[in-house]
């Protein structure tokens, strides 16, 4: 934990009204930043992180000390080329990674949050990272871009601040968390919850963790993130250090050696009431109801240019529903590019050394740039 | 880049908005983007010819046309670009309304089966024709419907299409391809 007060914060001072009515202030933020800012401040990108996700999103993360999430999108000579761009990424409110989340001190009781931390939606986060631009006095972003929970950051973004960025990316995403999402981030929950550890998310006081229902929840998790092509070509029935079947529960095949210690790994870095926080901001995200049920006004006084990708082996948040993004641009004018890139990983994807994916990113955010430098010339 | 090209973009007015339908690699989108205006987008199904849009720097949805047109809303393109492809289509007839509905104009081409060599190649050896537009066999070929530029403009004037017909006769027999601009 030390090593987390020592991440860079900003510390909110504005009173934020949550979605759920409560208001807070003077609250941590912790993000980290890439490459520099040019002198017109017209090069910076923000990038949201996905559940599990935090501000180091390129380099070493200090914390863990593995390579940042998104190590083979931004970084130098990559595709989003941190000597041409300024990255910042921010840990979302509710995370574990520094940002205000429910391992803080609850300043009336003196403990840590647990589950007396407000719920949070996709909305606050985003209204709260909003202060980044402030703090760099950054007019108007470059590029918002994100995967999975971070591209439904990007919609949630462009819809309130239409004016505050160049382009958006939103990708392998949804502006409206299915029941089948809804039902698999339950799953995970539940999971934590039935861990005895847990204690009503109090656990912190008690000194233990829920580490065991914690890990049960990503190893779900994981398979979703996953196709089933994938895991077949993997590990298909292949034993895990051994000749032949024990007949008994330890793990025989490869990919259940493979989930625990995708399990254990995770609850070494992850907390398990910010599980809970954040897979329950998914699960409450319908860009459409905030617009009375039509997707395209959310866009309505927006000129961003989008570009939306999606995998062809994602079933969790598939072409479809990234299509739906395009079909309500579409349907008003917008300017917005689409594609389905070829990749059997999953909806891991969008995480992963996939040429053409990050081919796409760098070509249009490039040419993004010189046009919008030459439009000033 | 294809000769056509350069007709097909002398008929975009400057400034204004395109959609280019099944815009293959991007080589017609480019040339209009550096020449005529940056207003432009393409709609592409193949999945490498959208990477090589990409690549060009272009704005392309990756989609299907016979699918993907009932998105866009009436008129909200100055020009609708149909190069080449409206015979590969399953339902020609339901593209050609969605591409007056969404264009205010629409720029169409097609091989012309009435083109001399083509009539003379049935004629004399009695297989079905191979030219430098019509390049597949009969098994391989992309082309569901084959019309000639007689057979297009007679539909055009049959629906009340607004389509350039002068020297029909002329053209029909020595054009390789046609190209017109159609208008509700």
């Amino acid at each position: 934990m030390n090593d987390i007060e020592k991440v860079k914060k900003l510390i909110i001072d504005k009173p934020l009204k949550l979605d759920c009515g409560q208001t807070i202030s003077n609250f941590p933020l912790a993000y980290e930043t890439y490459g520099k800012l040019n002198d017109k401040k017209d090069n910076a990108i923000l990038a949201f992180h996905a559940l599990t996700g935090d501000q180091f999103a390129s380099g070493v993360n200090p914390i863990t000390n593995k390579e940042g999430w998104w190590n083979y999108l931004i970084g130098p000579d990559k595709a989003i080329d941190t000597k041409k761009y300024f990255v910042i990424c921010a840990n979302v409110i509710g995370g574990c990674m520094g940002s205000y989340g429910p391992s803080n001190i609850n300043p009336k009781t003196n403990k840590n949050f647990g589950t007396e931390f407000p719920v949070i939606t996709i909305n606050d986060m985003v209204n709260a990272q909003y202060h980044l631009l402030e703090f760099f006095k950054i007019k108007k972003l470059f590029s918002v871009l994100g995967g999975s929970m971070g591209g439904m950051q990007v919609l949630q973004f462009i819809s309130n601040f239409p004016d505050k960025s160049e382009t958006a990316i939103p990708i392998a995403c949804t502006y409206s968390h299915s029941a089948q999402n809804i039902a698999l981030n339950e799953l995970g929950r539940q999971s934590i919850m039935a861990d005895h550890n847990w204690a009503n998310g109090f656990y912190e006081d008690n000194n233990k963790s829920p580490a065991k229902g914690l890990a049960v929840a990503r190893m779900a998790a994981h398979i979703t993130y996953l196709s089933k092509k994938g895991l077949q070509e993997k590990f298909g029935r292949k034993l895990q250090e051994r000749d032949d079947l024990k007949f008994g529960f330890d793990a025989d095949f490869q990919i259940e050696s493979y989930l625990r210690h995708q399990g254990s790994v995770f609850v070494d870095r992850f907390d398990a009431n910010s599980y809970l926080y954040i897979t329950r901001a998914m699960d409450y995200f319908d860009l459409s109801k905030q617009f009375d049920g039509n997707l395209s006004k959310a866009f309505e006084k927006t000129n961003t240019k989008f570009f939306i990708i999606s995998f062809t082996s994602d079933w969790l948040y598939p072409t479809s529903e990234n299509r739906e993004i395009v079909i309500a641009l579409n349907s008003i004018g917008k300017d917005v590019g689409f594609a389905e890139i070829t990749s059997d990983k999953g909806h891991d994807s969008f995480l992963l050394d996939i040429p053409d994916f990050l081919n796409t990113i760098k070509n249009f955010l490039n040419t993004s740039y010189n046009k919008k430098n030459e439009k000033r010339i | 880049m294809k000769k056509e090209f350069n007709t097909i973009a002398n008929l975009v007015e400057k400034k204004s908005k395109v959609l280019d339908v099944g815009c293959g690699d991007g080589e017609l989108m480019k040339y209009i983007n550096e020449n005529i205006t940056n207003d432009i987008r393409g709609l592409e199904i193949s999945k490498s010819n959208v990477q090589k849009c990409v690549a060009k720097g272009l704005t392309v949805i990756e989609g299907d046309a016979e699918k993907d047109l009932k998105q866009f809303p009436k008129s909200s393109f100055d020009y609708v670009i149909l190069s080449q492809t409206l015979q590969a289509f399953l339902d020609p007839e339901n593209v050609i309304s969605e591409l007056l509905r969404v264009g205010k104009k629409a720029i169409v081409t097609i091989p012309n089966f009435g083109y001399w060599k083509v009539r003379l190649h049935l004629l004399f050896r009695g297989t079905m024709p191979i030219t430098k537009d019509l390049p597949n066999e009969w098994y391989n070929t992309p082309n569901l419907h084959m019309c000639t530029i007689k057979d297009f403009v007679n539909y055009c004037n049959k629906k009340n299409i607004k389509i350039n017909s002068k020297n029909l006769s002329y053209k029909n027999l020595f054009s390789q391809l046609g190209i017109f601009v159609i208008e509700k």
